[in-house]
């Protein structure tokens, strides 16, 4: 099992309007924004709905369900505080409810595939919980 | 809207020899050489130009760049502006140039980008959303979006890996024509570059460019003006542009992106079939960036961009449709912004006909690409030796 806990790596840039999707996140769950002028999620947080301009975007849990769209193995991080944990994938999420989110996918000992069905794996990294993808069994 | 009217000329071109290093010197020392290059070859006296376009300067000036570029050339441009377009600003600046012209501000514009390349690099500043939602999770800037894009376009086609590294490999095997390329001497093999470190996967060391510094800078003007120049001029007979995001998460399609629509916007301008394109100087970061432009420019169907290549007879200058006949930037290095700009400066050199050892027989237009982000950002020009 690789330790993530104990990275030194940085973090999200939480402003008052992200705030609700990276609290969620420290409770295990993964918050998205819904219009309730035209029902689609919104990814990621915006003061006004990006697909029809209105208002009103209130904060909804997601089902924590997606497939893989895409994914790298990342042998050379950008960052030298991921090398202890290289190499690893990150991936490209399709969510159930609409939008595509990057996220870092634990694969355990699969070989990820394009099109792999995942779910939700919060994960503790550098004393914050981020909303990581696994491999769904 | 088949024509831009009046048309532009492109008339003077520039470049530095790629330096992986350039200690103690600044951009703005790279940019006033290049300039001078530019406008030496244009024909043109330096206080004719009274325009003059810039790009973005890594760690250097962070705003008021066309003030400050202006006033270091002893400059007084009467239309001056920063084109912040990623690796497409190069050709982004030769339209705006164009437009600027038609609209009576200005005759002739100097479009200039360049960067040193010094240690350390400063770390991004960002504080957007691609820096707080990719970052985290352990994305590693544009390597990691481009090794997405070329998974995605393996898994939807089947393409193969030798396919994609036939690209990195005909672009050195170009390099071997072009002395100031920072490959010169050192061509790479399909092999070779399969067998070069896994960087991030799928991309290995040897398909991803070698980021260096330098410069490149190009004269636009009037037709009417071009008449009396040096050089024969190079018409600007189309142009497109397209933005579709950012962050590669948001990419409306993984396998096609805004240089479909651009590509198509500007040979519609010039009223030229793709096939008929004498060289194509193709935006080149990474592999999968050309296999996509080749695919999105409609020479071949989606997928099928490792047999066209074959059947095109490679990149090199005797190849059906030439391209990236100066190494691409897979074999010139990344100049960083400018990086786009070669292709550009290439295009003029092709139509010209006056490139050395590498000329393409009777080459009378080109199509260039510029790109940038995370295939998000796209410009697409016709250029040609007729209006």
């Amino acid at each position: 099992m690789i330790d993530y806990s104990s990275l030194q790596v940085p973090g999200p840039t939480i402003t008052d309007l992200s705030s609700p999707f990276w609290n969620g996140a420290q409770d295990s769950q993964l918050m998205l924004q819904l219009c309730d002028t035209c029902h689609q999620h919104v990814f990621y947080p915006r003061p006004l709905c990006p697909h029809c301009w209105c208002g009103k975007l209130d904060w909804v849990p997601a089902c924590g369900q997606g497939s893989l769209k895409s994914f790298s193995q990342i042998w050379k991080p950008g960052h030298p505080g991921w090398i202890p944990v290289a190499p690893y994938y990150v991936g490209l999420v399709l969510l159930r409810e609409g939008p595509t989110i990057l996220s870092h996918i634990l694969t355990g000992s699969d070989l990820p595939r394009v099109g792999d069905p995942l779910v939700l794996a919060p994960t503790e990294v550098s004393g914050r919980v981020l909303p990581f993808f696994e491999i769904a069994k | 809207m088949r024509h831009l009217n009046p048309r532009a000329a492109l008339v003077g071109i520039g470049e530095l020899k790629p330096q992986r290093r350039t200690e103690g010197i600044t951009t703005m020392e790279m940019l006033m050489q290049v300039s001078a290059e530019a406008i030496e070859d244009s024909g043109l006296a330096p206080d004719e130009i009274d325009g003059l376009l810039v790009a973005p300067q890594v760690g250097e000036t962070p705003q008021h760049v066309p003030a400050t570029v202006a006033e270091y050339f002893g400059m007084q441009p009467s239309m001056s502006n920063m084109v912040d377009l990623g690796g497409a600003s190069g050709p982004g600046m030769i339209w705006r140039a164009a437009a600027a012209i038609t609209a009576g501000q200005c005759e002739s514009v100097l479009c200039v980008i360049g960067n040193h390349r010094n240690t350390p690099a400063p770390r991004s500043p960002n504080r957007n959303p691609a820096r707080e939602f990719d970052t985290p999770f352990g994305a590693s800037g544009a390597n990691t979006s481009y090794a997405l894009l070329m998974q995605a376009h393996m898994a939807a086609y089947g393409c193969t890996p030798e396919e994609y590294a036939a690209i990195a490999a005909g672009s050195r095997e170009n390099a071997q024509r072009n002395e100031m390329a920072i490959f010169f001497g050192k061509p790479s093999s399909v092999e070779e570059v399969l067998a070069s470190p896994m960087v991030t996967s799928p991309l290995h060391l040897l398909e991803i460019v070698m980021p260096v510094a330098g410069a490149d800078a190009v004269i636009v003007t009037t037709a009417k003006r071009a008449e009396t120049l040096r050089h024969p001029p190079v018409f600007l007979n189309g142009a497109g542009e397209k933005i579709t995001h950012r962050a590669v998460s948001q990419a409306p399609s993984l396998t096609s992106g805004p240089l479909k629509p651009s590509i198509a916007r500007a040979l519609t301008q010039a009223g030229l079939n793709v096939r008929d394109v004498d060289f194509l100087s193709l935006y080149d970061c990474y592999t999968i960036m050309v296999a996509a432009t080749i695919e999105d420019a409609g020479l071949c169907e989606p997928g099928q961009f490792g047999k066209w290549l074959n059947d095109n007879g490679g990149m090199g200058p005797d190849a059906r449709q030439p391209i990236n006949t100066h190494g691409g930037q897979l074999g010139f290095g990344q100049p960083d912004l400018a990086g786009g700009m070669t292709h550009v400066v290439e295009a003029v050199r092709q139509i010209r006909g006056t490139t050395p050892n590498r000329q393409i027989k009777n080459c009378q237009s080109a199509l260039v690409t510029g790109n940038g982000a995370t295939m998000s950002e796209a410009v697409a020009l016709v250029l040609g030796a007729d209006l």
